[in-house]
């Protein structure tokens, strides 16, 4: 099919526009005639929110970047530069830090949506191996980005997260050293990860959330019921019976999404942008040192599950491999999830009573192990931990066969009110 | 929408766990909004601290500025180590030599509320006690074996530590411990609630130190959250009056 330059016939300085670019085109297509399901409940404003919060962090990244200086020396002082003599200097701090908590909030609640709705499974496999592919390198720019005020806790962070390396076998401790640009972590650590967060991650990141999104608007969305929408269209015009358009029906909804999320946003922002020490950590008010080590070396609360699960991993021949095994498996296994949910029903509304069930205590086993990972270990901790690891597998794992298991309830042919 | 309020109530209660760490003799809520005692601490700082003790990333006309000290006074008795109003606190004392004197060098205090909590600062200047096994003949209830002598003795006077008469078994074993361990035996130039609004002065006044900006986000708080309550007012009824004609 050749492309027709506009094909709508739109005239004047849109005409023209249209006659070389597709503006109108792309428009219809992703706004005013992409039709979403008219049933979207409270669980679908975070992907607009994860949208609302990326832009924040690139605008709020740019103005930082402007005045924070990448060497182990400047560093501490310049964050504080900005925190003191940058006009507005402060509020663009917080922004951009409360942002990186904020943006994993979104994208939990977001990949949790995904998850009770049965939104990766056919044809949306795409979308949720982009969606996960974009929460590795939000992963990856997160830990970067915690690096460069270089604090004590960005400091001994980095410290054990690049250590992770060394527990490859033979070759580990130079891969270490090679990471790290020294054999410590230093001035040359915190400037490559400086170029990491700014440039390289960054640009994958908005290109993987444009093949998300191009993912998203080719197939359709899916909604709370896990109906198709498209099985019942208007015959004269097309349009699915249960569809609107997003724009303006979604765009005023999701504004009202907005309003909300930015009054806590602000409220965080201007009245408790530490957030009790785990925004913002005590220790990351002194200024890196490789001789001092703080006494409890905890991660961002947003990689909490995730180091409970290392932690809680027995070490093998006195190497904690198994533990770094353990912890990216389970960043692994969200890209598998299209294939092991052989459930044929999507929405968690028509599954069984075992899945919900077994769906809601994944969700308070990931809290728990997100609360266990920022704790000092204790025997009841690591058991509680090695617990909660198991599940979390062990869940994924279950949905493979446990439909066998219950009775479905009768998936209804439209959406529901 | 019950599963995220679990979930953010998680969160939330996982955070509180994580600033509650250890306990501390006294309990301190800084207050940075009242400029009298901002100034006197401002003055306690400059002369009994930063002989040794820098904040380095605090400028004196930002000192001026916000606490509304005029320029000449700023000079004539808070800036003893420069003269330059756009200069930060540095410290009167050689940084090498410092740390031959007292094990090291005297840390940068600019952040020290932010790194350890007002608490922490509060209980430390008022839990000094005699102790002869340290070089400096006195210790420190917060921080044991702490090199810094008791700079404040003057004002405080000297205290020792009362021995432990199984106070926790006549208290039932447990429950909050309120105060320190620590009996006066020389009465100081100031009382002890004289001392105590002393130290208090000086937390606040670090507090507003470790976060001169913070005035700025806590005054356009309650007017960006009211605009965006309007906003979303607005947005509520722009929403239902588009979706009239779905359904």
């Amino acid at each position: 099919m050749a492309i027709v330059p506009n094909p709508y016939k739109t005239t004047g300085v849109l005409g023209w526009i249209d006659d070389r670019f597709p503006l109108t085109k792309l428009y219809r297509d992703h706004l005013s005639q992409y039709y979403a399901p008219k049933n979207f409940n409270f669980w679908y404003y975070f992907g607009s929110l994860a949208l609302l919060v990326l832009v924040n962090q690139l605008i709020s990244g740019i103005l930082l970047a402007m005045h924070y200086k990448p060497s182990a020396a400047e560093a501490f002082g310049s964050v504080e530069y900005i925190m003191r003599d940058v006009p507005w200097g402060n509020i663009i701090r917080y922004m951009h830090s409360t942002g990186a908590s904020a943006f994993f909030i979104v994208v939990y609640l977001h990949m949790y949506r995904g998850l009770i709705y049965g939104s990766y499974k056919k044809p949306r496999e795409l979308i949720w191996v982009f969606g996960c592919l974009i929460f590795l390198v939000l992963m990856a720019e997160a830990f970067c980005g915690y690096v460069l005020p270089w604090g004590q806790m960005s400091y001994w962070g980095a410290q054990v997260i690049i250590s992770l390396f060394g527990t490859i076998p033979f070759i580990g401790p130079d891969i270490v050293t090679w990471v790290q640009g020294d054999y410590i972590p230093a001035d040359a650590t915190l400037n490559r990860l400086f170029s990491l967060h700014v440039v390289a991650l960054p640009f994958v990141l908005v290109g993987l959330v444009v093949a998300h999104l191009i993912a998203l608007h080719e197939v359709g969305s899916n909604n709370p019921d896990g109906v198709d929408i498209k099985k019942f269209k208007d015959p004269e015009t097309h349009i699915p019976l249960d569809g609107i358009g997003f724009h303006p029906y979604y765009t005023v909804k999701d504004l009202v999404g907005v309003s909300v999320f930015l009054i806590i946003f602000v409220g965080v922002i201007c009245f408790a942008p530490d957030g009790g020490g785990y925004l913002l950590e005590k220790p990351n008010f002194q200024e890196a040192n490789p001789l001092v080590t703080p006494p409890h070396i905890t991660p961002a609360w947003y990689f909490g599950a995730f180091y409970a699960m290392l932690r809680a991993t027995p070490s093998m021949f006195s190497s904690a491999l198994p533990g770094v095994i353990v912890m990216f498996g389970a960043v692994l296994i969200l890209f598998t999830l299209p294939w092991l949910d052989r459930n044929p029903v999507k929405s968690i509304r028509y599954k069984g009573n075992l899945t919900k069930a077994l769906t809601l205590l994944f969700a308070i086993d990931f809290v728990m192990l997100n609360y266990l990972g920022m704790q000092p270990p204790s025997e009841l901790y690591t058991l509680l931990s090695r617990i909660g690891s198991v599940y979390y597998f062990g869940f994924f794992v279950s949905l493979l066969f446990i439909h066998n298991f219950e009775t479905a309830k009768p998936v209804p042919e439209r959406v529901t009110e | 929408m019950k599963r995220v309020l679990l979930a953010i109530a998680g969160l939330m209660m996982s955070g509180a766990a994580l600033a509650s760490s250890e306990a501390l003799p006294y309990s301190y809520q800084a207050d940075t909004s009242n400029p009298a005692s901002l100034q006197r601490g401002a003055r306690n700082f400059m002369a009994y601290c930063s002989g040794c003790h820098s904040m380095k990333y605090l400028r004196y006309n930002r000192i001026g500025n916000d606490l509304g000290i005029p320029e000449d006074l700023l000079k004539s008795s808070l800036m003893f180590t420069s003269s330059k109003l756009g200069d930060t606190v540095n410290s009167a004392m050689p940084a090498e030599p410092s740390k031959a004197w007292f094990g090291q060098t005297p840390p940068d205090l600019t952040l020290e509320t932010r790194a350890r909590g007002a608490d922490w600062v509060y209980s430390y200047l008022r839990t000094f006690y005699i102790d002869t096994t340290r070089p400096l003949g006195v210790n420190n209830i917060v921080l044991p074996g702490a090199s810094m002598p008791h700079v404040l003795w003057e004002l405080q006077g000297w205290q020792v530590k009362e021995e432990a008469h199984g106070d926790a078994a006549a208290h039932g074993g447990e429950g909050e411990h309120h105060g320190a361990p620590l009996k006066l035996i020389q009465a100081g130039t100031l009382s002890p609630d004289e001392y105590e609004k002393f130290v208090g002065d000086i937390v606040n006044f670090m507090s507003y130190a470790a976060e001169p900006g913070k005035s700025l986000r806590m005054g356009i708080g309650p007017k960006a959250i009211m605009y965006l309550l309007l906003l979303l007012v607005l947005c509520y009824f722009l929403k239902k009056e588009f979706w009239r004609d779905v359904h």
